[in-house]
């Protein structure tokens, strides 16, 4: 078996951030990463990001990777890639499948920085070709360079939807309509306002009732709900598109984590199963960290935050203790707090106190 | 409303202009009305005349005084939320941030949309387009004055 001083699990900007972090406080680090690169969620993200300075606020999401990519590489982190973790046992030993082939390596500290997966939408023929997750729209045209379809309609508008729905614009495909379930937008108004000025329609109080189509999407059929969601009848219209993208939120990837036995919580407001953890973002298993998505839906910015603190603090349990250690705990503290102070931060102040975690 | 449509009602956009005599300058329209955590607006503005503050939940303020116009904000603004106003000769003058593709040519007339995205009776005519290392144009557009409220941004080439 093949033994490291600290596995990092992922490569999105929580596990890159823990890995220089870690790094930086002498630790030896070994990332295994499931995709073909490096960046996570960011290397799809073309848009300017928010946030404050320390967290590259006004760089394009992939910008952001590249510079995090490179400071993972001055520090000699030793890289996985299409390196899958497929399990999570005692005695923190991992399994690793790689080029075919499976193998286990006995870590001192894991670090899980596995982000999320789509949720998907429940409706007559939602199997129909022509129906996507905002996810995979992304990956089709941002890295693989193919249009999903001529006109397409959106569905939900949180920021992943409105921001997906830029995206496609700027690739050259109509944006028909994005519909929303709930009575206001999700996600950020400069971001709805991007869109409604390129004449995007945003229809609230609607979701979509059934696709249609012969063998591919041709059109969609929504209804309108009322205040407790319930449709009103004979309030269904048509839409003419042939592509459908889904974008209703993201759920935790906690699979690694239940399987380690951690202890867990389902909490609304963080998107579903996360894990029970300490200030120091270890696990109820010892000596095995989460940051990121995977401990709730957030931001790229708070997940490098989280990410670096949870560098920190696996490195100073095991006796590395980081040469700004006092400094940088404070200030990376004090960033969350800023992050998470303003009205969008309400919801998951809400559900990190369900884990445990004050921001008042 | 705007939480529902995404569009700024008129009342609410002329609470972010200054009165028209201060618009004999360039100014600043910063149409950030929801707080959330952002601030490069204040951080890049080299004259200090946007201020949010330690907390950048804060919306953004500007100080129509030290603001010179210049667009550096309108630029950085990740959410495209800015730009500069100015009027002359009857025509009111806009700096915005444009991030499609064609891109327009100066010289050029376009049809000109209102922030519903419903395309103005009048088109505006495009006086400069600043090409910038981060991929956000800067295009200088004018239109008739009687607009100066309405027009957000420019729809195709005529
Ligand atoms: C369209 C869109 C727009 C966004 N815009 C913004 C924005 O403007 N500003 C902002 O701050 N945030 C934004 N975000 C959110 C941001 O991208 C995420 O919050 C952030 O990427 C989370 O980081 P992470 O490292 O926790 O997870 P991820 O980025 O998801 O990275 C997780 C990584 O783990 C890998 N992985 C998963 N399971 C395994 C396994 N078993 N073995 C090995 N590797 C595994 C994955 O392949 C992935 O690379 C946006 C997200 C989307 C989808
Ligand atoms: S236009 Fe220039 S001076 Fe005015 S607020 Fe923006 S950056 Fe500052
Ligand atoms: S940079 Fe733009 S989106 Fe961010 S706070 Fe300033 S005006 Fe609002």
């Amino acid at each position: 078996m093949i033994e490291k001083e600290l596995v990092i699990i992922g490569g999105g900007p929580a596990g890159l951030s823990a890995a220089k972090v870690a790094s930086e406080a002498g630790m030896k680090v070994a990332l295994f990463e499931r995709s073909f690169s490096l960046g996570g969620q960011l290397i799809k993200q073309t848009h300017k990001f928010f946030g404050s300075e320390s967290q590259y606020a006004r760089v394009r999401g992939i910008e952001i990777a590249d510079i995090l990519i490179n400071e993972t590489r001055k520090h000699d982190v030793e890289i996985f890639l299409n390196a899958t973790v497929v399990g999570l046992y005692k005695d923190n030993i991992i399994t690793v499948y790689q080029d075919e082939k499976y193998f286990k390596v006995k870590a001192k500290a894991i670090i899980i920085a596995t982000g999320a997966s789509e949720k998907f939408l429940a409706f007559e023929n939602n199997d129909l070709p022509g129906i996507y997750g905002a996810g995979a729209v992304q990956t089709l045209m941002n890295i693989h360079g193919v249009l999903p379809g001529k006109e397409v309609v959106m569905v939900g508008s949180g920021n992943i939807g409105l921001i997906v729905s830029y995206q496609l614009i700027q690739a050259g495909v109509k944006v028909k309509a994005l519909v929303e379930a709930a009575g206001h937008i999700g996600g950020y108004l400069v971001h709805a306002s991007k869109l409604r000025r390129l004449g995007v329609d945003i229809i609230t109080n609607t979701t979509v009732k059934r696709a249609v189509g012969n063998g591919k999407l041709e059109r969609i059929v929504t209804v309108k709900l009322d205040d407790k969601w319930q449709e009103i009848e004979g309030s269904e219209e048509v839409i003419e598109c042939d592509a459908l993208c889904i974008s209703v939120g993201l759920s935790p990837l906690h699979q690694l984590l239940s399987m380690g036995n951690a202890n867990m919580l389902y909490v609304n407001e963080l998107g579903g199963l996360v894990p029970i953890k300490t200030c120091d973002y270890e696990t109820s298993i010892p000596h095995v960290y989460a940051c990121g998505d995977v401990t709730g839906i957030e931001e790229a910015s708070s997940a490098m935050v989280e990410g670096k603190i949870a560098g920190l603090m696996a490195a100073k349990h095991l006796g590395f203790i980081h040469p700004n250690y006092d400094s940088l705990e404070a200030e990376l503290n004090q960033q969350l707090c800023v992050l998470r102070q303003g009205p969008c931060g309400e919801k998951i102040r809400c559900g990190l106190k369900k884990v445990g975690e004050i921001y008042d | 409303m705007i939480e529902k449509t995404g569009a700024a009602t008129i009342e609410l956009v002329k609470s972010k202009f200054p009165d028209k005599h201060v618009l004999v300058r360039p100014k600043a329209i910063i149409e950030c009305y929801k707080e959330i955590p952002c601030n490069p607006c204040e951080t890049s503005c080299p004259f200090d005349a946007i201020y949010i503050g330690s907390d950048i939940n804060q919306i953004p303020r500007i100080d129509f005084n030290k603001c010179t116009g210049c667009g550096i904000c309108a630029q950085a603004c990740p959410g495209l939320a800015i730009m500069v106003a100015m009027i002359k000769d009857g025509k009111a003058y806009f700096k915005i941030p444009y991030e499609l593709l064609p891109l327009p040519i100066v010289g050029e007339r376009w049809s000109a949309a209102n922030r519903y995205g419903d395309v103005l009776d009048k088109p505006c005519l495009i006086e400069n387009v600043k090409k910038t290392k981060d991929r956000t144009t800067i295009v200088t557009v004018s239109i008739e004055q009687p607009y100066l409220y309405e027009f957000a941004t420019i729809g195709s080439k005529l």
